[in-house]
């Protein structure tokens, strides 16, 4: 026969102070859980959805980021050989050569702080070889002028990055003609221009900082690897698939956000199941008579054992959902970080995925049974004789 | 001193909860000690900065280089005793997963700048004198097991091909918040492989070192740099060293506000475990306290009695927090990667604040029971069922 369920709702409520903050311990609990899988997720996500399956990229072999990369005109050439790159109508490879330099340039929110921005070289193949680049405001750049636009990202967090406005860079001013949306990828973080006049601005002269490709297909990559790492000109690059590349670059942050993170949440969780073990010990002992009273009229131990369990249960569930529900509002929040991979900043949101919300809730459900359980055993072991006399 | 031994004795009745309280109210303390030492890591370049040092860099960014041509112009300003440069060096040694700078140096004049780097005389005059040698922090030293003589191989990626390095010195940190990993080579040497393999890449250094006299003029100073080189091909942008790193701290802002708020939630987690233990207690002895009225206490003695109680727990709780807090910190350093943060130390100051928030979690979690004691009425108190 079980406890109605009914009776355990009822005792929450009676001591409603002591529920309520239970709750809300759990419930803060949970919520730092889940904002920081959140915020790892976001900059992953932000960072993965950059590349694209069928591009490589082409980088110096000790480099770690593009802007450490120097790839020579001469080398360059070379790879445009490699077979199984993928040809244009006109005939050419659909190759982009580009070039990347960081300019710092002030905050608006921030005073007196100045933030690295990407400054990326593109030709008209580098816009061919992405997905999702569209204008969202003015005009794209005319080749061969002293033009750029900006991500979407970069108009929200710099200060003079609106449309007109012109920023000094590389002995000359740059104005700004239009903005770009890239869906919310890593590009939105960048500033993009010509890339024959931005190599002539920072003297990359004969040389490159990476190589976007595009092969014949997906499966094309270990074939082109192959030749690639075959050629004995080539030895001082890599390749590796654009995907791949940007995924590396969110790694160290990513797993900086999680060990801190779980180190945490650990400790947190902790806390909070000691909150409830002592909400449910209260319980217990404030509940001798009553429990006394129950188990004289039938109800078997493994009864209130259940029922001193769903309660614990019901309070950490209650919490974990406020909890998760507060932390999804975070996805509304756009945050900026240095990303240690590229040394630029990069602007991504808080993520909320199915995985986290169940890590979440299994996390609480853990935390409510661990909680409740030694109390509940307590509740379940006491004599009918001695609880029904105690006072 | 009835009153002390009534704390004890209600203190002790619930031994378990009780116990529980300490506990997590311990917790807490630990939580927040770790986050605050993360912060205090991330802001170990800040603190170790000097005053009277003013960087100076290409205006664009730090990546671009100014040339060498400078140092004259700027040693001959007023009020400047000693300029230096040094360059991002950068490259991979073992494999692209070990963090530490490292930096091409002016061999002569690097350590003058730079006093809190100390480094026995004989192993400073090797370093100038032997062209592919290196001067190595202790943390190095004990990281890669190495010592001096031995070779260090870099992968150049900012510098292409493979450099070889010689140890020739080990440099002390002078003070707790300066870093012990970093890497220096000579600058003359970089120049001469540079001016052998791209010569267009000769000539140039990363950033200047300025150490002034009087650190009050850092600023007249600075605008006297930037002056010089208006309008020239490489504009300068120069600021005290404090200024530069916090220039860096300014793109981490979001992950130090993330642990601020954390922090401030540990506390809240705190207020709530020990709040609820002071809460239920209370709410037990109601009977009791109306019998303590009746016999003549004053509110006072109900003050003392339930604040007392919620300030034992929350002492007791912090310090055993506080010697958790070590070793745990110390655990935590080992599972980050090596290299994070060069510099991980549990600040007194970060003690300091971590007491300071367990005694007003204490006095915070017994205002709502005191004040539900004293306004019970007698009568009301009296015939309350627990």
């Amino acid at each position: 026969m079980k406890i109605p369920f009914k009776y355990i709702t009822r005792n929450l409520k009676t001591r409603r102070l002591t529920t309520i903050l239970t709750v809300v311990g759990i419930s803060l609990v949970v919520f730092v859980f889940a904002a920081v899988l959140m915020m790892a997720h976001g900059i992953q996500k932000t960072l993965i959805q950059t590349g694209s399956d069928e591009n490589v990229i082409v980088l110096r072999k000790a480099a770690t980021a593009e802007i450490t990369s120097i790839i020579m005109q001469d080398q360059a050439n070379v790879v445009q050989t490699i077979p199984s790159i993928s040809k244009l109508s006109s005939g050419k490879p659909f190759i982009s050569n580009e070039i990347v330099a960081i300019i710092n340039l002030p905050y608006s929110q921030k005073e007196g702080g100045l933030g690295n921005v990407t400054v990326r070289g593109v030709t008209p193949e580098g816009f061919q070889l992405r997905q999702n680049m569209n204008l969202s405001g003015g005009r794209f750049f005319n080749w061969g002028s002293r033009e750029i636009i900006v991500g979407s990202s970069i108009k929200k967090r710099f200060k003079g990055t609106e449309l007109g406005d012109k920023i000094k860079f590389g002995g000359d001013e740059w104005t700004i003609v239009g903005s770009f949306d890239a869906g919310g990828n890593g590009f939105d973080s960048e500033i993009w221009g010509d890339q024959i006049q931005l190599a002539q601005a920072f003297g990359y002269t004969g040389a490159y900082s990476s190589l976007l490709i595009r092969l014949d297909n997906v499966n094309a990559f270990t074939q082109f690897q192959e030749a690639f790492n075959k050629d004995l000109r080539l030895q001082t690059l890599e390749v590796k698939r654009e995907k791949k590349f940007y995924e590396e670059q969110s790694e160290d942050m990513a797993m900086f956000i999680r060990i801190l993170g779980i180190a945490v949440t650990i400790i947190f969780s902790l806390g909070a199941m000691i909150g409830a073990m002592i909400t449910m010990y209260a319980a217990v002992s404030n509940r001798t008579i009553e429990i006394g009273t129950l188990r004289a009229l039938g109800f078997r131990r493994r009864n209130v054992l259940f029922a001193f369990l769903i309660e614990s249960l019901s309070i950490s569930i209650f919490g974990g959902l406020i909890g998760l529900f507060l932390a999804s509002f975070l996805q509304f929040f756009d945050i900026s970080m240095i990303n240690f991979g590229s040394f630029a900043e990069l602007a991504f949101s808080f993520s909320l995925s199915p995985s986290i919300i169940i890590n979440s809730l299994i996390f609480t459900v853990v935390m409510g049974l661990v909680g409740g359980f030694l109390p509940s055993i307590r509740a379940s072991r006491l004599n009918i004789v001695n609880a029904l006399r105690s006072s | 001193m009835h009153i002390i031994k009534l704390i004890v004795k209600n203190m002790l009745r619930h031994k378990l909860r009780t116990l529980l309280t300490v506990l997590g109210i311990a917790i807490a303390v630990v939580a927040f000690g770790l986050l605050r030492t993360v912060v205090t890591a991330w802001y170990a370049g800040v603190d170790a900065s000097s005053a009277n040092r003013l960087i100076t860099r290409h205006s664009v960014s730090f990546i671009f280089p100014l040339p060498l041509a400078y140092k004259d112009r700027i040693s001959k300003i007023d009020g400047i005793d000693n300029v230096t440069y040094a360059n991002w060096f950068g490259g991979v040694y073992i494999d692209k997963k070990q963090f530490f700078a490292r930096l091409a140096v002016d061999a002569e004049t690097f350590f003058d700048v730079y006093p809190e780097l100390m480094i026995p005389k004989e192993q400073l005059e090797a370093f100038k004198r032997e062209r592919n040698s290196c001067v190595i922090g202790e943390q190095l030293v004990q990281r890669y097991n190495l010592k001096i003589g031995d070779i260090m191989p870099i992968e150049g990626d900012i510098y292409p091909g493979r450099w070889e390095f010689v140890i020739r010195g080990i440099y002390k940190p002078r003070d707790k918040t300066t870093d012990p990993s970093n890497m220096l080579i000579q600058w003359q040497y970089l120049e001469e492989r540079m001016k052998e393999e791209t010569p267009s890449r000769a000539g140039y250094v990363g950033w200047y070192i300025a150490q002034i006299k009087d650190p009050n003029n850092s600023a007249f100073i600075s605008g006297q740099i930037d002056e010089q080189f208006k309008n020239s091909p490489a504009e300068t942008k120069s600021e005290t060293e404090r200024a530069f790193q916090q220039s860096f701290m300014a793109s981490v802002s979001a992950i130090i506000t993330a642990m601020d708020v954390m922090s401030f939630v540990i506390i809240g987690i705190i207020l709530l475990v020990l709040g609820n233990t002071m809460v239920m207690s209370a709410r037990e002895r109601v009977r009791e306290y109306a019998v303590l009225k009746t016999l003549g206490f004053s509110t006072f003695h109900l003050i003392g009695l339930i604040g007392g109680e919620s300030l034992t727990i929350a002492i007791t709780g912090g310090i055993i927090g506080i010697g958790l807090a070590f070793p745990m910190i110390d655990g935590f350093a080992a599972i980050l990667p090596k290299g994070w943060f060069p510099i991980f130390n549990l600040e007194p100051i970060t003690l300091l604040l971590a007491s300071i928030s367990a005694l007003m979690v204490g006095f915070l979690a017994a205002v709502f029971p005191i004040q539900r004691a004293t306004s019970t009425k007698i009568v009301d108190g009296l015939r309350q069922v627990g």
